[in-house]
């Protein structure tokens, strides 16, 4: 399942988007994000027959996200994102 | 006062039915939906899978008690006790405060189910616009999501805000997609939907000279694009079905759907009850699985 979590607004488009499929549940990302936006859950919430941990975006900051990564996401030399680069499953994208 | 306006024109009738041809005495496993949403709750009561009676009322303050007072109006007419009941699901925004529910399931899930229940496992994409949210969902042949996106942050573009503008413009709700098309030629979309902003909106329209339908169509319109460019976020795939209780208004349908170039699929059934019939399924079907309680 693809997952996006976020919205939009005025401004622009801040989603993140989860690949469920591909996602264990390790819970690297949740480790280094510094926002802790993460969250590993014991089965998804969004599909009641799925009884293996993943990860979601904690439900309180959902609409916060481009405050919440506004730290990681300077407007110039963007190192690559912390979440992202953790992931080995290559499961986090971001819209922005 | 005189000439006081005190007609609510956002009010839509709540409702109850009760499918004639069943007898719950029959059944062998009876689950219920409820689904406790910002505007409106439904509560959804199936035997053995199929629908037998749902009621469908508006969300009050206290959502137990919203939850209680929609499960009794869709057993009001069947005589049903509700120890009759074997499992019983929660979902929607109110869905942790079912007293009643065994356990609760999100929206998303529960609206791509009820979707392919209501009009069948051709659909691939969902869009439920409802009190004040707009998911966007993309399901396979067996109801289960594949992509999904919610946008809750902004009350443009949701029921709530098409109730706003209907009272702002003393239409009654249900008469508002009708109206928006009584119109000499399709006016220019309004600027903004916001709802905080929409009495600035309408009045300044008002002013210039602008007709009530006109005004109508213009909101409807800017509302249906508002709509199309979230769920192209996740692209639309044919079948395209609309829940939630826009998708009785006409105005902002048939205008969306000439921007998605596509033909919605058409139910009889009330649309606002997707989510519930969703929840009661998960429950059924839990119930078969074993891992629901069967007394």
């Amino acid at each position: 399942m693809i997952a996006n979590y976020g919205y939009r607004d005025g401004s622009g488009d801040y989603f993140i988007t989860i690949d469920t499929d591909k996602c264990d549940g390790c819970g690297r990302c949740v480790q280094a994000c510094p926002g802790d936006i993460f969250q590993v859950v014991d089965e998804d919430p969004n599909d009641p027959f799925r009884e293996e941990p993943l990860v979601i975006i904690v439900s309180d900051k959902r609409k916060k996200l481009k405050y919440e990564c506004g730290p990681c996401k300077p407007p110039t030399n963007r190192p690559p994102l912390p979440c992202v680069k953790a992931c080995p499953q290559d499961v986090i994208s971001h819209s922005w | 006062m005189a000439g006081e306006n005190t007609q609510e024109y956002w009010r839509w009738t709540e409702s109850h039915w009760k499918n004639p041809d069943i007898r719950w005495e029959d059944a062998k496993i009876v689950t219920v939906g409820i689904d406790v949403g910002s505007v409106s709750s439904q509560a959804v009561v199936m035997t053995d899978g199929h629908l037998y009676a749902y009621s469908n009322m508006r969300t009050g303050s206290d959502s137990p008690e919203s939850a209680r007072n929609a499960l009794n109006f869709g057993l009001e007419e069947t005589n049903m006790p509700e120890s009759r009941i074997d499992y019983c699901i929660g979902t929607g925004y109110g869905r942790v405060n079912v007293p009643m529910a065994d356990r609760s399931i999100t929206e998303i899930a529960c609206h791509a189910r009820g979707a392919h229940f209501i009009y069948g496992p051709e659909v691939r994409t969902v869009l439920d616009v409802g009190g004040q949210d707009c998911k966007a969902i993309r399901c396979d042949e067996k109801g289960k999501v594949v992509n999904f996106l919610m946008n809750d942050k902004c009350a443009a573009g949701t029921g709530r805000g098409m109730e706003v503008f209907a009272d702002l413009l003393s239409v009654p709700i249900i008469d508002v997609g009708e109206r928006s098309f009584q119109v000499k030629e399709e006016p220019e979309s309004v600027s903004s939907t916001c709802v905080v902003y929409a009495k600035t909106e309408a009045t300044g329209l008002l002013r210039k000279g602008w007709q009530v339908n006109e005004v109508l169509a213009a909101y409807c319109s800017a509302m249906a694009h508002r709509i199309f460019t979230l769920i192209e976020r996740i692209g639309i795939e044919k079948e395209f079905a609309i829940t939630g209780g826009l998708a009785k208004n006409r105005g902002v349908i048939e205008r969306l759907m000439k921007e998605i170039g596509l033909e919605p699929m058409r139910t009889d059934w009330d649309t606002q009850i997707a989510g519930a019939v969703g929840a009661a399924l998960f429950g059924y079907a839990l119930v078969q699985k074993g891992k629901g309680r069967k007394k």
